[in-house]
């Protein structure tokens, strides 16, 4: 590492660009929607930073806080069922013969590439009421109602497709659905690094595979399950696309609020705040992880 | 696959409900993208019945003039977004891997922060400045997506320069010192020692920021006008009225791109330098 001052052209060369690019076009643009959370409108297209603070009260109103606090279970739910069925992946690759190990992370990582919109887009179309989905409930409702006259009784009514899309249900399925890749892959890298004959020694000793998981492989994943965990929860915390496509007129999550502001309810300043409250509460979010990671090294 | 030998205790891959679990859930992941390319094929209005092979779609979407010029936006604006990101995303990462400066925490703190604010508050606030700084919109193409680039590079290079950061750390200073006492230039040391050695990395970084660039929603439907709609604007807005096989048979083209894009990268890496990279 050498100090900029011994070698100041250099450090201009590569400097220059970096931070002229995101003073410009990241720290202006944030600024100003922070002035603009303590402006009211003063006309159509004018704003007046006054310094006010009604935009933050409104957004503490009941009506706000409480698509706000659903955001969050709804965001804290898709990442304990991705973590729920993440975690058998990860550990399946991690102990998969070398050979198909890449080919299986490469699988995971492919849908992760592919375009969001398309992968939302794909799903609402196995889920509508005319979808494969729908089908294959009906066949096992058929199943079941056969196994009944099989038994001598009744069938059951015939099958009407259900309502899968449109409904907090199919929000929490297509976050779980485009979120999962973000918890295996840390999942994964945590679990690789894991000392197998520590897993080995713990069955030898007569821990059973459950016993063993819990008490020891889940310990040492702790790092990789933070990890994985935070890179799920906040962007499922601020997802837009999901709730929007997929979501009735009851599961607007907050961003499809802080959208509004700016599209049809034209309420900048109100918008601005609310940006900006999510962006704190990431910030607790990111806080409340480093502060459990520096008591874990604390600990060693 | 079907050897008979006994399953050892760490085995747990060959277990049958481990291997269900992740057969489910790669059916899961897969059944939705895999039923789409499908039906692009099937020569219904209807997205249900399978009424016979046909490419009639494909030929409505490329005479489609909204949807092609969309993806040629899209392609042009990832194209762009990935030259500049990945410059400015490796200078940052050399100056943050060589020097010591004041402020250093704060630089990199901020750096990071592109990829932490949610999409929705970037989108909001390029949005804002675009408007408050009375950007031009009526540009002749190309110059007319200039606004929906800058926004693009500001969220692509942190990742360029998380990735080039990450090898940097491989690399072996006194090649470099070498090369210096030998007579090179500081120029031509970074030129034909650093950069050689980074090229993985730069090659990851670029693939990373174009997917990055083109997947895009929130962002650009914020910052695009009227006259510069790309693919997934247009995707959203087509969705939204009415689902059309146009849909299908666009986003088949996009999903083969990807996968495409991904056995390059497969090429220059290997499996394993890609799963390295996330």
């Amino acid at each position: 590492m050498q100090d900029w001052e011994s070698q100041k052209k250099p450090f201009a060369a590569v400097a220059t660009a970096p931070v002229f690019w995101l003073a410009l076009f990241f720290i202006a643009p944030m600024t100003i929607v922070w002035l603009y959370s303590f402006g009211q409108n003063a006309g159509p297209a004018d704003i007046d930073i006054s310094g006010t603070l009604d935009n933050y009260k409104r957004a503490t109103e009941w009506l706000y806080l409480s698509i706000f606090l659903k955001s969050l279970a709804v965001a804290a739910l898709t990442t304990l069922i991705c973590l729920i069925v993440g975690f058998p992946v990860a550990m399946a690759i991690t102990f998969a013969a070398p050979k198909w190990r890449p080919w299986l992370l490469l699988g995971i990582m492919l849908p992760f590439w592919t375009n969001l919109l398309i992968r939302t887009y794909a799903l609402m179309a196995l889920m509508g009421t005319n979808g494969y989905m729908n089908k294959g409930l009906g066949g096992l409702w058929e199943g079941a109602s056969w196994l009944r006259t099989l038994v001598g009784m009744q069938p059951l009514e015939a099958w009407t497709p259900v309502q899968l899309l449109y409904n907090n249900f199919a929000v929490v399925f297509g976050l779980v659905y485009v979120h999962l890749p973000f918890m295996v892959l840390p999942l994964y890298s945590a679990l690789d690094r894991l000392d197998k004959s520590l897993i080995e020694a713990s069955l030898d000793l007569g821990a059973g595979h459950f016993k063993t998981f819990m008490q020891v492989v889940v310990p040492l994943a702790a790092p990789g399950i933070v990890a994985g965990v935070m890179i799920t929860l906040i962007p499922a915390l601020g997802a837009y696309l999901t709730p929007d496509l997929m979501g009735g007129t009851d599961s607007q999550m907050i961003a499809n609020v802080i959208e509004r502001q700016f599209k049809r309810a034209n309420d900048w300043p109100f918008g601005a705040a609310l940006s900006f409250l999510l962006i704190y509460a990431m910030f607790i979010l990111i806080a409340l992880q480093s502060m459990r990671s520096n008591k874990v090294k604390e600990a060693r | 696959m079907f050897n008979r030998t006994a399953i050892a205790p760490l085995e747990y891959t060959r277990k049958l409900w481990m291997r269900s679990w992740v057969g489910l859930t790669m059916l899961f992941l897969y059944a939705p993208l895999i039923v789409l390319m499908i039906f692009s094929f099937n020569d219904s209005k209807r997205n249900v019945v399978w009424k016979g092979f046909t490419l009639k779609y494909y030929e409505k979407a490329l005479n489609n003039d909204g949807l092609v010029e969309a993806m040629v936006n899209s392609l042009t604006i990832a194209f762009l977004a990935t030259i500049v990101s990945l410059v400015i995303g490796a200078l940052a990462a050399v100056m943050l891997w060589r020097f010591r400066f004041p402020f250093k925490g704060l630089v990199e703190g901020t750096m990071s922060l592109p990829i932490i604010v949610p999409e929705i508050c970037l989108g909001v606030a390029f949005l804002i400045f675009f408007a408050k700084i009375d950007w031009p919109t009526d540009l002749p193409w190309p110059l007319n997506l200039s606004a929906i680039t800058i926004a693009h590079i500001t969220f692509c290079f942190p990742f360029v320069a998380m990735v080039v950061r990450a090898r940097l750390a491989s690399f072996n200073k006194e090649e470099e010192e070498a090369a210096k006492d030998l007579g090179a230039t500081e120029w031509q040391a970074f030129r034909d020692v650093l950069l050689p050695h980074l090229k993985p990395s730069l090659v990851a970084g670029a693939l990373l920021a174009f997917t990055l660039s083109l997947d895009d929603f929130v962002i650009t439907f914020f910052t695009s006008g009227p006259d510069t709609i790309t693919f997934p604007v247009k995707v959203y807005s087509m969705v939204r009225f009415s689902v059309t096989p146009e849909v299908n048979a666009a986003s088949t083209i996009l999903i083969i791109l990807t996968v495409v894009l991904t056995f390059i990268a497969l090429r220059y890496q290997g499996v394993k330098g890609i799963s390295d990279a996330h």
